[in-house]
This record gives C-alpha cells, structure tokens and sequence, in this order.
C-alpha cells in the first residue's frame, strides 16, 4: 500500500467542456471531454514543484479503462464510475447530461474513480493505467491491443455457471447475498430520497411566499446541494455492489468450469476402464450401438484406450492447474474483498456522519430564520 | 317604516357619545370582570324523516341581573346561529359581528358530518359566542340573550316575529339602489382609510391563508415521504456489520424527525389556518359593514337633498334628517370604536398566533 501510485502522483480532474466532434458513424455528437492533471510529488518538501502534465479524456475512455481493468483482474472490486446517466432525479435537477450540474457532479465522480484506482495497491502498478493518466494518443489502440476483449466472459455463460455450479465456496455465496440486499436497500433508499428532497425543497419554496408578504427570505438552495453529494456517495456504493458481483460470477465460472473439467475427467476415466475390462457398467449410446453391430478389434479398443489415457493425463494435469488457478484466485479475492469491506464500513461511516453534520447545520439555520422571525412577529 | 323600528331596536344601553363607549370597552376587556361564561360542546346527530342534522350544546353561566338564572342549558343547530347573526346585522348594522364558519367547506370534505368537520365547527362556533359575549355592545342584544337562554320551542316562536321576509328583502333592494346610485359623496376621510385598509388587508389575507394551506399540504407529502425513510435504513442495517449500529442511529433520527414534523403540521391545523381562515372571513363581513355604512349615509344625503328641492314638506323631513343624521352619527361612531378594537384584537391573534408558529419551528428544529 505505500507505493501505490496515489502517493506519487497528484490526480485531478480538474475541468470539463463541453465539446464537437464527429463520432463512429460519422454523425455529428456533442460530448464533453474532462482534463485530467498529474504531477509527480517530490518528497522533498517544498520549493521544487515538478510541472503539471495534462490531457483530455471523454467519459467513453472513462469506460474502456475501467472495461480493460475488469477483464485484467477479474480477482479484484474495481472501483465503479460515477453513473452515465443521471438516475434518482427529483424535480429540480434535471436529467440532461449536458447539464451543468450533472458534469460537475461527474467530474467529482470521475476523479474519485482515479484516486481509488491509483490507491489500489494492485491496480495501482498496471500500465495501461499510467498511460491513461499520462500518454494522450495512441491510448486506445495499446488498450485494445492486449486483446482484453477476448479474455472477456460471455454473460451468457456467467449466467449459465451460476445456474449450474454445484459447490461455490461459502463465503462467495454469502458475498453474492449481501451484494444483492445491498444492490436493493441502497437503490430504495436513493428513490426514497429523492422523493424525500422533492418534497422538502417544496415545503421551502412555499415558505419562500411569505417573503411576498412579510419581507423576510429563506434561502435553500445550497442545502440541496450538499444532499445531492450524499446522494452521490452512496451512489458510488450502489455501483460497487455490482463489481462485488462481478467477482462472484467470475468465481462462479470458475469453479463452474471446475466441476465441468472434473465431471469430464471422472467420465474418461470411467470410458477407459470400461474398454479396457470389457465391462458395461453404465448404459451409453456406444456400448449399445456395439451390442448391435458387432464388438470392435481389440486393436481398435487398444487405440481408444491410448487416446483416452492421453486425454485423461492432460486432464489431470489441467485439472490441477483449474484447481490451483481457483485456489489462488479465492485467495487473492478475498484478500481484496476484505480491503473493500474495510474501506466501505470507513466511507458509509463518514457519510452518514457528514449528512447528520449538514442536516444539523440546515436545523441551525431554520432555528435562526425562525427566531428573527419570531422577533418581528411580537413587534407587530 | 322599516328605518324606525331600526332605530328602536337599537339596545337600550346603547351610549350616545363615543368616549363612553370607550369607557364601557375597555371595562368589558377585563377578563376577571367577565360575567357571562359560554360554552358550546357535545355534537349530537339528530335523525327525522326529512332531515338529519346535528346539535350542539350551549351552556351559559352567568352572574348578570337581568338573566333570570344563572345557568342555562340549551341545544342549538347551525341554523339558530345564522338566525342569531343576521339578527344581529340588522339591529347593528355598522357593528362588526364576528364570522360564523361557513355552511359548507367546498373542497375536500365529502361527509357533511365528518368528525374533523364537526368538532372544526364546533370550536368555531364557540369562538362566535364568546366573541359576542366579549362586544360592548351586542352582548346586551336582546336576541343574544334569547339565544342562550330559551328553550327550543320558545325559540321558534320568537323566531317567528320581527321583520319577515319581505323587509329583509326590501332592505337587499335599498342596498343595490345605493349602490347603483354610486358611491357616497360625504364619505369621511376616515372611513375611505378604512376601505382601503380593508381592500389591502383582504388582499393579504388571503394570499396568507393560501400560502398556509399549501405548506400544510406539502408538509403532509414531507412527512408522508419520511415515513418511508427511516425503516429502510433499519432494514440496511440488518445485512451490515460494522455499520449497523450507525444506520439504526440514523433510522431512530429520522423517526424522530418524523414525529416532530408531526407536531408542527398540527400546529399549524390547530392555530394557524383556522385563525387565517376567520380573519379572511372578517375581511369580507368587515367589506359588508363599510357598505351599510355608506348605505345609511346615502340614504341622509338623498334625504337632505330632496328636503333642499322640497321646501314644502320641510318639517316632516327635517324630523325624519334629524333622526337619520343621529343614525349616522351613531353607525359611524359605533364603527370606529368597534374598529380600533377589532384592529387591537386582529393584531393580538395574529401576532400570538405568528409566533406560535415561529415557536413550534423553533421547537421543531431543535428536535
């Protein structure tokens, strides 16, 4: 963890604008492009300041990235990108991506997104990741070189593994369980409280009518502000909860392909000692279409039993392996399932503290309206 | 002639000038000098073939001599306060009679005889009664005390007397003639003060009291809202560990937050809107009792014009002057007494009930 990349490197997203450009189609788009600054920090204090590299780089970059990271390391929680489009609006902020507000609150999230990364003590160290910060052309076509797209799974088939694996480990289970309430409760709680910060922002406004007709103000619009950072942190946990997921299918598959390799290894090896002592213990298509059409050569059956001995001593072998890979993979999950649960419990806590803090501060002010306002009322 | 038996219905004790009358008001306010006591509670429903409708009780204590007795129970429906008011109107028409709440509540109530509606009705009704029992001069109205005191049957027959139909409607008749005759030429500058006062303040008013309702409703959505809040943080907990605790905090916070906005939504039903609501009533009986005003005005000067084209007749007229000249005097005096206090009295409410609310805020966001 003390040379993760944070540490070395200063990251910001500090702009964004608002951009034209011409798209794969050939149509014509707007987008906005975001400029990330780095600087390497010296460890000899102040004084010599190393000068700031910058570029630009739009939310679809943003995507490839994170896509290229999933693939890489399956093994770990990728930190998740602030949201695409605006979900769980209430009435006053709009849904349009163009808005400024939304690209400000995304610039934030993006930038988190690169300082959790940078402080990952795995990711923190792979390449793709410094070029992204630092190489400006030609990103795209190293990220798509590596060929991740490959090594990508199907849906369908993480889909199917879950279905059908027989013995995941327990812990992953439990892991998938808690992933999902946590999916269900915090996607609940963000509708909740919008409708909550709706209504809210309404009863303010209707107060605001007073000031028509006795001339004192209320102001609300900051406040509303601070709400929506809440909002967003726990966003970012609702997204994290997918990735938790992510890495339990990917176990899912794993161990699927396991029990698939196994089950196989077990059948040959059966086939094998059916050919070779000439006894039928389970019905097969082959034994009977045998019985029928007459028994093979014993050179024939020879052959068989050399390509099947092969096979099953690649199976073995592979079988290790599988086993090994899944043993490793296990153990590397959940060392970085652990650092995730640590660093959840720490954040959640702070923003449940932080919006007790603001919703204290929001009941100072009114307590203080409400008392000049009490003191104007007794003079009348 | 009807403007006559106007004059003899006013109550006898009535002063001729008005610093005794100020006197005598500021005499009645004293609340240890009270001595007439009322009260209106126990709604009953009464089921007939042809109607059903409800009762409510009125019970009166009083110490004053001319009661016979000292404590009286009677039943009275919403009809017999109508009686009452308009009985009032006409004995003084420039005196500001307080509002009745209305027959019906357009919007929302369905039930004519919903329980809210009832027992709204009912504190209305006993502040009508009190407020009577508190004027100067209507608590010594003749028709007051026979409200109070007789029984149902009694009542029904002295409904039957007085001025029927017939002179009520020529009363509306004189007052639409006034009016298309257009304004008032002798209007005192006071009393054009006062119109407009009372054209900004109703105005006002009624922004204020629509301004109320629609934060009422939109605490009610707050709330309704928030009580979805906090269980859902009680149920996150329940698949966390190390957060649990902090989650079940909040959860009990926002509970409590509920409770609280709980509170200050009926503070705001129990004090501020039905104050706000009376007073948007008031400006419009006020509206009422300036046009009379001007009406009996109107009626003087028509009078003194005719006597200036009829030399003739002078003397009948003049009698006739004389009387409504006194009239007008003492309907203009009777309002401006009557209108300092009501300002003072509208001023107390609205500045008790303002801060009340400022209060429950305050309450309010120290929970």
């Amino acid at each position: 963890m003390e040379d993760c990349l944070a540490k070395k490197m200063e990251i910001t997203v500090s702009e964004a604008e608002k951009r034209t450009g011409r798209n794969a189609m050939n149509m014509q788009e707007t987008y906005t492009a975001y400029l990330i600054e780095t600087r390497a920090v010296e460890s000899q204090g102040e004084g010599q300041c190393a000068p700031m590299d910058s570029l630009w780089r739009r939310y679809s970059e943003f995507e490839l990235l994170r896509n290229y990271l999933s693939v890489t390391y399956p093994h770990i929680v990728v930190p998740p990108l602030p949201e695409k489009r605006a979900d769980f609006v209430w009435h006053k902020l709009s849904a349009d991506n163009m808005d400024p507000d939304f690209v400000e609150r995304r610039r934030i999230g993006l930038e988190n997104f690169l300082l959790r990364v940078a402080s990952h003590p795995v990711l923190c160290q792979d390449k793709i990741f410094y070029s992204f910060l630092t190489q400006e052309g030609g990103w795209k076509e190293m990220v798509n070189e590596t060929g991740f797209q490959l090594k990508a799974d199907s849906r369908l088939k993480a889909l199917n593994a879950t279905f059908r694996v027989k013995n995941p480990d327990k812990r992953f289970t439990e892991l998938k369980h808690y992933s999902d309430e946590l999916q269900s409760v915090i996607s609940h709680l963000l509708r909740v409280r919008a409708r909550v910060a709706d209504r809210l922002y309404g009863v303010y406004k209707v107060h605001g009518n007073y000031g028509r007709v006795f001339r004192y103000a209320a102001s609300i619009d900051d406040i509303l502000e601070e709400e929506e950072h809440y909002a967003d942190q726990l966003k970012e946990y609702l997204f994290y909860a997918e990735a938790l997921r992510a890495v339990c299918r990917k176990h899912e598959l794993m161990q699927y392909d396991l029990e698939m390799a196994a089950q196989d290894l077990t059948s040959k090896k059966q086939q094998c000692e059916e050919l070779a002592t000439g006894t039928v213990r389970t019905f097969s298509l082959k034994g009977m279409t045998s019985k029928l059409f007459g028994q093979e050569t014993p050179e024939q059956r020879e052959a068989k039993i050399k390509v099947l001995e092969e096979q099953i001593q690649e199976g073995e072998e592979q079988l290790k392996s599988k086993n090994l890979e899944g043993r490793d993979f296990v153990k590397s999950a959940w060392a970085d399932i652990e650092r995730f649960k640590e660093q959840k419990n720490h954040d959640l806590k702070e923003a449940l503290i932080s919006y007790a803090v603001m919703q204290i501060s929001m009941c100072k002010k009114g307590i203080q309206v409400w008392t000049n306002a009490k003191e104007c009322f007794s003079k009348m | 002639d009807t403007s006559l038996a106007e004059v003899n219905s006013f109550s006898p004790s009535l002063p001729i000038s008005p610093s005794s009358m100020i006197n005598q008001y500021k005499f009645e306010d004293e609340p240890e000098l009270r001595d007439l006591f009322i009260t209106v509670d126990d709604p009953e429903s009464h089921i007939t073939a042809i109607e059903t409708f409800i009762t409510y009780r009125v019970v009166t204590k009083t110490s004053r001599g001319e009661f016979d007795s000292s404590e009286y129970e009677v039943r009275r429906r919403y009809q017999d306060f109508l009686w009452l008011k308009s009985k009032l109107e006409e004995a003084h028409p420039t005196l500001i009679i307080p509002p009745l709440p209305e027959k019906f509540i357009m919007k929302g109530m369905v039930e004519r005889f919903n329980d809210e509606f009832i027992e709204t009705r009912r504190k209305a009704l006993h502040k009508f009664l009190n407020r009577i029992a508190d004027h100067p001069t209507l608590t010594f109205n003749e028709d007051f005390k026979i409200f109070l005191t007789a029984q149902a049957w009694e009542l029904s027959s002295h409904k039957k007397q007085g001025p029927g139909l017939l002179s009520r409607m020529g009363q509306t008749v004189r007052a639409v003639a006034s009016s298309v005759r257009g304004g008032v030429k002798n209007r005192p500058e006071m009393f054009t003060e006062m119109n407009d006062y009372m054209e900004t303040f109703s105005q006002k008013i009624n922004v204020l009291d629509k301004i109320a309702h629609r934060i009422y409703k939109e605490e009610r959505e707050y709330f309704n809202e928030m009580k979805e809040y906090g269980p859902i943080h009680t149920l996150w907990s329940a698949s966390e560990e190390d957060i649990a605790d902090s989650l079940k905090g909040v959860a009990s916070c926002i509970d409590k937050c509920c409770k609280a906005t709980e509170k200050r939504m009926a503070g705001l039903s129990e004090n501020l809107l039905p104050i706000l609501h009376e007073y948007v009533l008031y400006s419009e009986i006020l509206m009422g009792v300036l046009k009379r005003r001007d009406q009996i005005q109107g009626e003087l000067d028509s009078r003194i014009d005719a006597l200036s084209n009829k030399k003739t007749e002078k003397d009948l007229f003049s009698e006739e002057i004389g009387k409504l000249e006194d009239k007008v005097e003492c309907a203009n005096n009777a309002l401006k007494a009557d209108w300092d206090r009501w300002k003072q009295n509208m001023q107390y409410d609205m500045r008790s009930t303002f801060t009340n609310v400022a209060e429950n805020n305050l309450r309010y966001y120290e929970e």
